[in-house]
């Protein structure tokens, strides 16, 4: 047998063998994931025509809304600028940066799940000793993801076909291309971390500086022209302009994005072993100094405290950073100065926006507070926990270590953003620090009912997402669509004095502190009568 | 105290299933205690009672003298636990782990983990994501073994060691005992457990059906015998405690009860032995009788009810 019988470089079919099947495989398991958050997403984008139309019924009251954005820097961070008056446009001004961003957080979650997750689990390496050619995982998670993509924009596009067909073409493809481009986005970091929660982290972080980006870019400018804006892939989606004269060359810088991306992540994929990364770990310690249940759980949250806390501290640097500018900038305009006399002065509107600021920044915190919380579960279910608790450790021991962390780190962000605001800001730092830091009895509320879970429902914990979920949605959307009192005040942030400006009021602040206490005490006494689940 | 673990009466059930369905147990104070039974047998869940990991429906149990469930933490100072299957933090490396587990118990023999980590061949300094399954269980064995802990659990604790390395454990198991350690072991290694057990236990269906020291349960099963004989052998079928008997020309192979054993051996020297073979029961068989009892209780079909107790874990 000549060595010429052995193909150094398999043909390239061979290297997605099994692909269809993997796709299909991927989509059975996402088969509730997918659904369930393309529907969220376009039920969010679909409701906002009717909403709207209640709200700005006539076109002289659409034609004053889009005055006032183009005098509203902080409202312009928020949801970026408004380029026509229809009802289409206003629609995709309104959801258009919350929908893209949530299309990129599915994508890298489905991309993620697929790839890095099933090497890490050693899953993978059952199913890649099948007929699975080398790229055919890779090839099979972006096709999942492309297929969650298609199917929101196709439903997007049939929804908001009666405002005008371009648009809504143009809107469900820019909504799948801000998702293909984080699905590439994820497939890269996939390869270079071994561990999937840093993968994700990672490309939520570079999914939060693209928002970042476009906000300081938007808050700078009223049509979207700032090179910040344009840094950002979620201002390509608003330069998009759909129902305001569509701009279809910006659907090509996704394309061409994705496609580069997905070339690169191709060809480290073709590089490197199963379970290996481009970034290796180097060996440890031979002697620990792990002392106790405590000092294990700051171990293992460190790192994700350190990240949060550099986002923290940046976010408010920025933020702090634009107030001024926002108010500068509007200070130029006649209209604007109209409101500001009506607000107050200069300082009215720059505290309403900080306050803005400080609760988005809360409300990221709930994230922080649940994603720390549910390391419990995540310990006892994967049965790290049990060899913990079989020491000379207490439930209650063993759950103070994380929760210490949960609830002392969420106060460490707020502190770090309320630092932030501060420097970028210049001036009145108490104020800000109290800003932030008023948000945290709300933050602690949403960690109680995820330890209440943890303790009484232990299956149930990951719900605690969907709390978060609920009181972001509310917190972010609710306010500028006026949505029923009732709804809002479901949500504990709702109920926060708005910071700073306002006034302070302490029943509230004292009532949620009190509430979230309770909840982790009813939480703790769950976790004590409990069986473990294993 | 000379009951390191008293279990009577244990009743556990997971929904429809009875995991447990009126366990007994108890381990003496300085043994070596083998836990047998097949998968899905209860075993682990009982580790998991006795851990207090698990609350018991009904019945009771002791450990050192203590309730699990309530004095959980007094009771874990000085006990030491390796699960079958062992999950490390994926970015601690092995020896953090081993000095983690070492101070969530009584404290750690830093010369004995040393000595230990040499034995088992152990690279401490690796992290937990890149140990294969049998080094995983070494960083769990090394932490065990170091522990100043009175009683070891050990679940399954060698599956994934090759035989040099099991070696190495059941020599590690022979030292604890002559330390006056008690170890309660789970098994399906039946010659780890002859090796190194003083006294076992067999469950089934979350049931004791037998527990005494080898000697005790050899006593209670057969001896195989085989003879060449002077002359056709007579009058064997009728004794009482044979079974299968083969008889061809003058050779005779039969199955005794081993406190019959007795009689046949007199019948057999009245017709004269030219040769005898006497093979006493191993436990494997002692095993395989009560595994494959289970077998004819279910009509052949595995007891899916106990099964389910596995993905319960």
């Amino acid at each position: 047998m000549s060595a010429a019988a052995f193909s150094v470089r398999p043909p390239s079919s061979r290297r997605l063998a099994g692909t269809g099947t993997l796709v299909r495989f991927a989509l059975r398991r996402d088969r509730l994931m997918i659904p369930v958050w393309v529907g969220v997403n376009a039920l969010m984008v679909l409701s906002m025509p009717n909403t709207l139309k209640g709200l700005y019924g006539t076109p002289a009251e659409r034609a004053d809304l889009v005055g006032r954005m183009a005098t509203n820097p902080s409202l312009r961070a928020m949801v970026g600028p408004v380029f026509g008056d229809s009802l289409g446009a206003l629609t995709t001004w309104r959801a258009g940066v919350y929908a893209g961003a949530l299309a990129a957080v599915v994508s890298l979650l489905v991309v993620v799940r697929h790839t890095r997750d099933e090497e890490e689990s050693g899953r993978q390496e059952l199913v890649a000793s099948g007929m699975v050619g080398r790229r055919a995982p890779l090839t099979a998670a972006l096709l999942a993801a492309a297929v969650a993509n298609g199917v929101l924009a196709l439903v997007v596009a049939a929804g908001l076909a009666g405002h005008g067909a371009g648009g809504a073409v143009a809107f469900g493809l820019g909504l799948a291309g801000v998702g293909m481009l984080f699905a590439t986005t994820a497939a890269i970091v996939a390869q270079l971390t071994e561990s999937a929660r840093l993968a994700r982290g990672l490309t939520a972080a570079v999914l939060g500086a693209a928002f970042v980006l476009r906000a300081a870019g938007d808050s700078a400018t009223d049509d979207g022209s700032s090179p910040l804006t344009w840094a950002s892939p979620l201002g390509w989606l608003e330069n998009l302009r759909p129902f305001a004269g569509e701009r279809w060359w910006v659907l090509g810088l996704f394309a061409g994005a994705a496609l580069l991306q997905g070339a690169v992540a191709y060809a480290l994929a073709g590089r490197r072993d199963l379970g290996m990364s481009f970034l290796p770990s180097r060996p440890g310690p031979a002697a620990g100094r792990l002392g106790g249940a405590a000092a294990l759980a700051w171990r293992l949250q460190r790192g994700g405290v350190l990240g949060w806390s550099t986002g923290f501290l940046l976010a408010g640097l920025v933020y702090g950073g634009m107030a001024d500018g926002a108010a500068e900038l509007v200070g130029d305009n006649e209209g604007a100065r109209e409101i500001f006399q009506r607000m107050g002065g200069q300082t009215g509107l720059t505290d309403a926006f900080l306050a803005a600021m400080a609760g988005m920044l809360g409300l990221v915190a709930a994230l922080f507070v649940v994603a720390s919380v549910l390391r419990l579960h995540g310990e006892e279910t994967s049965g790290r926990a049990e060899p913990v608790l079989a020491g000379a450790v207490g439930r209650l021991r063993w759950a103070a270590g994380h929760l210490a962390v949960a609830f002392g780190g969420s106060a460490l962000l707020m502190l770090l953003a309320g630092a932030g605001l501060a420097l970028g800001h210049g001036e009145r730092t108490g104020a800000l620090l109290g800003a932030c830091l008023v948000q945290l009895p709300a933050v602690w509320v949403v960690g109680g009912v995820t330890v209440l879970l943890h303790g009484l429902v232990p299956r149930a914990a990951p719900a605690a997402w969907g709390v978060a979920g609920a009181v972001l949605l509310i917190g972010w959307v609710g306010p500028a669509l006026d949505v029923p009192q009732a709804v809002l005040d479901l949500s504990p942030f709702g109920h926060l004095p708005k910071l700073p400006g306002g006034e302070m009021a302490w029943p509230p602040v004292l009532f949620l502190t009190a509430l979230a206490a309770a909840l982790v005490a009813a939480g703790l006494a769950g976790l004590r009568r409990r069986d473990l689940t294993t | 105290m000379t009951k390191a673990i008293t279990v009577s009466g244990l009743h556990k059930s997971f929904g429809r299933t009875h995991a447990l369905d009126g366990l007994d147990l108890s381990v003496e104070s300085g043994e070596v205690h083998g836990f047998l039974g097949p998968n899905g047998s209860g075993k682990s869940t009982t580790i998991r009672v006795l851990l207090g990991l698990l609350r018991a429906d009904s019945g009771a149990a002791q450990v050192l003298g203590r309730d699990p469930w309530t004095d959980a933490v007094e009771i874990h100072r000085r006990v030491a636990y390796v699960p079958g299957d062992v999950t490390l933090w994926r970015n601690l490396s092995g020896g953090e782990v081993i000095d983690l587990y070492g101070r969530l118990r009584g404290g750690l023999d830093t010369a004995r983990r040393a000595e230990l980590i040499e034995r088992f061949e152990l690279d401490p300094t690796k992290k937990g994501r890149t140990y294969s399954k049998g080094n995983r269980q070494k960083v769990a064995l090394v932490a065990a073994f170091a522990s100043d802990v009175d009683l070891l659990i050990l679940d399954e604790p060698t599956s994934g060691l090759d035989p040099l390395m099991e070696e190495v454990f059941q020599r590690c198991v022979a030292e604890e005992r002559e330390r006056g350690r008690t170890v309660l072991l789970s098994s399906h290694i039946l010659s780890e457990v002859e090796e190194l057990c003083d006294r076992v236990s067999i469950i089934r269906r979350g049931r004791t059906v037998e527990s005494g020291s080898l000697a005790d349960l050899r006593h209670l099963t057969r001896t195989s015998v085989t003879a060449e004989l002077a002359g056709p052998p007579d009058g064997l079928a009728g004794l009482p405690g044979v079974h299968d008997l083969d008889v061809r020309g003058h050779r005779v192979r039969l199955q005794v009860d081993t406190d019959r054993l007795d009689g046949v051996l007199r019948a057999l020297s009245e017709t004269g032995v030219r040769s005898l073979t006497s093979t006493p029961p191993t436990l494997e068989e002692l095993f395989l009788r009560h595994y494959q009892d289970d077998r004819h209780d279910t009509g052949g079909v595995p007891d899916t009810a106990a099964d389910a107790e596995v993905t319960v874990r």
